[in-house]
């Protein structure tokens, strides 16, 4: 086991972690002069902060994060958007018809109905209202065609790995496209039935086994083998 | 209480309870996480004859609206007893009982669960009690528990119960039906072990101070021996093909 590893420790709700006084990133929380977890996970410690890795939850928004939703209903000038978390995403009108319009619901459904998969960005998020997304960038927008899955959202740095790497390492061993969103949707697009199969199965198997070591070893092993 | 039944031994002459256990000893408890696909989180716990599944949905929209809360989630609980879980047909309406037992089950978790993180929010508890034997709101608060650590709800502690009481003027652990009925008193206890604080205690019955002291210690050894079976159980289905710690 590689140095690093070795300060990561199993943890449930209540355990107890350090006593150092350390900053306090992610899903821990101080009590007295103990640091505790909060939740199911990975117990990581560095050498100036103390965070879990989650390895259950729900998605919660942050601005710029990058999010795939789908479109559920119209209100007013809005549409709304599932976007796999406990709050709906809402999109405004003028996002997507430009400042200053007032486009009537039929004009809005023409361009995005209810149904429809979106890549959006998260503009804004506060506790007081539903956070705000937008399709205005190049690479964002309506999704056409793919599959779509859903993991927990916990795992989806897992599956982009340090730097993009397994993310990367799947697509070029199955000539697939994979839009990943922060929330735990994702879209596996590929012309060979193959490929797809094969990216679909190594998207399993990150949320499966995300909480093991040398996942992107197995998984590159899983690619390279004939068969799913 | 104070003894109904006359005819049921309910401590023989070895200190021996009506059911095979010494008096500091719990009934076998098995707990499973996340078995219901759809709910955010789940558990089935067998708690002696007691058996329930737990079931947590949520952070979730409030409705009705005006119950949401702009600076926190809110949580809700409903117990309920199934109509074939008791001898005698229940009705399924919820009764006084059902209704009194899901609020403190509710309060029990309300101090472990960090809901200001998902304000506008409530998180559904669901307890199904499908088969009763005594001790249902212990057994239903362990379960509740572990469902909402496997729903990724972030919690300061896990929540463990168990009940302590007295029966045949003898402090007991783990009251099951016969002892609840024909017992002297019953003291269901709810207890984060890692802060050491208790988030459940009621008491039904008639104790002096001393025994309700170690009646409280007694119930606290069977919380923590339940703690340890909760945990087995969040283990086994987060870490159990790992190979840390």
């Amino acid at each position: 086991m590689k140095k690093f590893e070795s300060k990561k420790r199993y943890v449930l709700p209540g355990d107890f972690i350090t006593t150092a006084p350390l900053r306090l990133q992610g899903n821990v929380v101080l009590e007295g002069k103990r640091v505790i977890a909060t939740s199911i996970g990975l117990s990581d410690v560095s050498a100036d902060s103390v965070r879990v890795i989650p390895l259950t939850g729900v998605y919660l928004p942050k601005i710029d994060d990058l999010v795939i939703g789908t479109i559920q209903y119209i209100f007013g000038n809005s549409w709304f958007a599932d976007i796999n978390s406990c709050y709906q995403g809402m999109l405004l009108g003028q996002d997507v018809f430009g400042r200053g319009s007032y486009p009537t619901t039929s004009e809005m459904k023409e361009r995005l109905d209810n149904g429809d998969i979106i890549y959006a960005k998260i503009a804004n998020s506060d506790r007081q209202r539903e956070p705000l997304i937008s399709i205005a960038d190049q690479s964002l927008g309506k999704i056409d065609s793919g599959e779509l899955v859903k993991i927990s959202p916990t795992k989806i740095p897992r599956l982009i790995g340090k730097h993009g790497s397994m993310i990367q390492s799947i697509e070029a061993s199955t000539n697939a496209t994979i839009t990943v969103g922060q929330n735990g949707l994702i879209v596996v697009s590929c012309d060979e039935t193959n490929g797809l199969l094969k990216a679909l199965a190594a998207i399993r198997m990150v949320d499966e086994q995300a909480h093991l070591v040398n996942l992107t070893d197995k998984v590159k092993k899983m690619l390279e083998s004939d068969g799913v | 209480m104070g003894g109904r039944e006359a005819n049921v031994v309910l401590l023989d002459e070895n200190g021996i309870r009506s059911d095979g256990r010494k008096v500091n000893e719990t009934r076998k408890v098995t707990i499973k996480a996340g078995v219901l696909k759809n709910a955010s989180g789940s558990a089935y716990i067998e708690f002696g004859g007691n058996k329930i599944l737990a079931g947590v949905f949520g952070p979730r929209d409030v409705h009705p609206k005006h119950m949401s809360n702009p600076d926190t989630g809110i949580l809700r609980v409903r117990y309920h007893m199934e109509p074939f879980s008791v001898g005698e047909r229940k009705k399924p309406a919820p009764s006084r009982r059902e209704i009194e037992i899901s609020k403190v089950i509710k309060e029990a978790l309300e101090p472990a669960v960090m809901l200001e993180k998902f304000p506008r929010t409530a998180v559904d508890v669901f307890l199904e009690v499908l088969q009763a034997d005594g001790g249902t709101r212990c057994a239903a608060l362990d379960a509740a528990s572990v469902a909402l650590a496997d729903a990724g709800i972030p919690m300061r502690d896990l929540v463990c119960a168990c009940a302590s009481g007295k029966a045949a003027d003898a402090l007991i652990l783990d009251v099951n039906n016969e002892e609840d009925q024909a017992g002297q008193a019953d003291m269901p206890i709810g207890y984060m072990p890692n802060l050491g604080k208790i988030t459940l205690l009621q008491l039904d019955g008639v104790l002096t101070a001393d025994e309700y002291k170690k009646c409280i210690e007694l119930g606290l050894e069977g919380c923590k021996q339940v703690y340890e079976i909760q945990k087995n159980a969040l283990r086994e289905k987060y870490f159990s093909s790992g190979d840390k710690d």
